[in-house]
């Protein structure tokens, strides 16, 4: 059913090859942004999808196609912790974001949600839009197929490796659950 | 080693050494959400596979955003937050019995000093006035504290503000905020937890502290705290449900940063669109015509806020061209700004007062802007299309200067209004 179709904590953001064409936004890209509130009706990505990045170029869900990446600057997702936001990027079925930095609730939420994100600010400084890019997770790099280059990701710290491995946060606390009530029963 | 005060909070919740930059995990003493946050937080918790909340008393959910419903959608989503609620028996309060939850929690006794707690929501750094590491996260972390009683956090850097000197009567808890996100930008503390500190504190009132501590994440901070004192104690002491221990930074920490902010050179502030990091003086930018004054939200709208409103208003009237609307934060604020008269006095002054809710602040309801109006509000965010139309503006201002501008219908430093008596009466 919808509710379990829309979220994707099983998918391994970092563990697939990703290629799309660049859509390029500034320093301190806000929730608001990225989905006004008016449309925090719902939770389902689909729907929110249709609004995402709404404020910032009211075109941008038609102009791009399936698997598309949006590059930010500074500081992405600021503001807001709704969960919505990642979820509205994925719902755009945009394949991730690349950005020389993000806000830790939204950098938390992206993982939660299996959104893929990648830190990497000369990634960030040198990327024009719709440049083609093409991102190996496992790896670590973007290749800018456009332009010739390649741009080091900075690694994720080993915890949240872990976390991402094990396919998110809602696998790791069934795991916990499961063994906690093992301990009890036993 | 000596800990910073975000640090000693995290290091007496966790069993992990919680250096900074390590990630621990602590245990968390309240979580919650609100009408918005609180349904895709259900959805992770049943596909977690949990059924039960780790303590029903330390876990809340508040109807505040979208409320009194204002759609079918908005209270469809409202209701399946309140069975929720019901189902495992965790807090909720009813629309009339509530508030906006930053500023309904702690007049509750449910945020203490020492606390960690946990909000669907990026402004529950509030939290951070009480002594406590309060800090906003998304609904899933929110379903996986609720499951497990804990959550991961990086023990964050410090910064360590202090608010020197005499504040000047005029100046409020937002003007210090403002002239902080002014000074460092809205990624100026970003992974960073701030620590409030400082001779200015002592004789600020608790809700202007909370203005500034609500703002924190503005500047990318995962948590803003101040050093508790005594007024935080006997707060503290008198509300609260539960016991609770104040924590307080050691001596010789390490921060990575100081900043002092001289509240003896403070002017009335304001933000102008669209970053709550864009500082100016409210006198620089008088003549600008405004067509809304919003009072309110988890930033202002506390009994502080709207005695400080009222008494400006008091025999005056809003500007023909203004819509004012007034919205205490919580039902105990409303009911004291009843018994004290101040609701008389907005409404003398033609103003429009609601029931609590976090209504215009997040362009939910109450208050939404067309494209081309102007909106000076209390609250704390001024994004492009934050309070409707994207484009609208939004400048963000004090309770005085708020409303000193519904009365004149442009942006106003509130001495250009009242007489030098008028300071004496604050
Ligand atoms: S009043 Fe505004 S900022 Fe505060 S919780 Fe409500 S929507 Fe968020």
């Amino acid at each position: 059913m919808a509710e379990t179709e829309n979220r994707n904590n099983q998918a391994s953001p970092r563990g697939t090859r990703l290629e799309g064409n660049a859509w390029k936004f500034g320093d301190d890209i806000d929730t608001d942004v990225i989905i006004p509130a008016r449309y925090l009706v719902t939770s389902d990505a689909a729907e929110l999808g249709k609004h995402c990045m709404e404020d910032a170029d009211p075109a941008f869900v038609s102009k791009i196609s399936e698997g598309d990446f949006i590059v930010g600057g500074e500081n992405f997702g600021c503001g807001s912790s709704r969960e919505h936001a990642p979820l509205a990027v994925k719902g755009a079925k945009v394949s991730c974001i690349i950005a020389a930095s993000f806000a830790r609730i939204f950098f938390r939420n992206a993982i939660n949600v299996g959104l893929p994100i990648f830190i990497s600010p000369e990634a960030s400084a040198k990327i024009q839009p719709g440049d083609r890019l093409s991102v190996d997770g496992v790896a670590g790099i973007i290749t800018n197929l456009t332009r010739n280059e390649t741009y080091a990701v900075a690694p994720f710290p080993p915890f949240l490796q872990e976390l991402i491995a094990t396919g998110g946060l809602a696998p790791y606390v069934k795991k916990r659950l499961a063994a906690q009530e093992q301990a009890v029963s036993a | 080693m000596p800990r910073t005060l975000p640090s000693a909070i995290l290091a007496a919740h966790t069993a992990d050494s919680a250096k900074e930059g390590d990630i621990c995990s602590v245990r968390v003493d309240f979580a919650f959400a609100n009408d918005i946050t609180a349904p895709p937080a259900m959805r992770a918790f049943r596909e977690m596979g949990a059924r039960k909340v780790f303590d029903p008393a330390r876990c809340a959910i508040l109807p505040d955003h979208f409320t009194p419903n204002k759609d079918i959608a908005a209270a469809q989503q409202a209701k399946e937050a309140r069975d929720f609620a019901r189902e495992t028996g965790m807090l909720y309060w009813e629309v009339g019995r509530v508030g906006v939850e930053h500023a309904f929690l702690p007049e509750q006794g449910l945020i203490l000093p020492g606390d960690i707690v946990v909000g669907a929501d990026s402004h529950t750094c509030s939290g951070g006035t009480l002594g406590a590491f309060a800090t906003g996260m998304g609904s899933t972390d929110l379903a996986a504290t609720w499951a497990l009683g804990e959550t991961w956090f990086l023990v964050p850097p410090t910064i360590r503000v202090d608010f020197e000197g005499t504040r000047a009567p005029w100046i409020t808890g937002k003007d210090f905020i403002l002239a902080l996100l002014g000074r460092i930008g809205v990624q100026g503390a970003r992974y960073a937890a701030l620590e409030f500190g400082g001779g200015a504190v002592k004789d600020l009132p608790l809700d202007d502290r909370f203005t500034v501590a609500n703002m924190a994440v503005e500047g990318g901070a995962k948590a803003g705290i101040f050093v508790p004192d005594e007024t935080v104690l006997a707060y503290a002491k008198a509300r609260g449900r539960r016991p609770f221990e104040a924590i307080y930074p050691d001596e010789g920490a390490s921060y990575a940063q100081r900043i002092e902010i001289d509240a003896a050179a403070l002017e009335p502030l304001v933000a102008a669109p669209s970053s709550p990091g864009n500082m100016r003086r409210a006198a620089e930018l008088s003549g600008t015509k405004v067509d809304q004054v919003f009072l309110g939200s988890c930033t202002n709208g506390r009994l502080r806020d709207m005695e400080l409103a009222a008494k400006l208003l008091k025999g005056r009237r809003v500007a023909d061209s203004v819509r004012c609307i007034v919205i205490p934060a919580s039902y105990e604020v409303f009911a004291e700004c009843m018994k004290r008269g101040y609701l008389d006095i907005f409404i003398a002054a033609g103003a429009a007062v609601s029931t609590p809710t976090c209504g215009p602040c997040l362009g939910g309801h109450m208050g939404i802007l067309a494209a081309g109006e102007r909106c000076l509000a209390t609250s704390n965010r001024n994004f492009v299309g934050r309070m409707g139309h994207p484009q609208s503006e939004v400048y963000l201002a004090g309770p005085l200067v708020a409303a000193a501008t519904a009365v004149t219908g442009h942006i106003t430093d509130p001495r250009e209004l009242v007489s030098g008596d008028f300071w004496k009466t604050l």
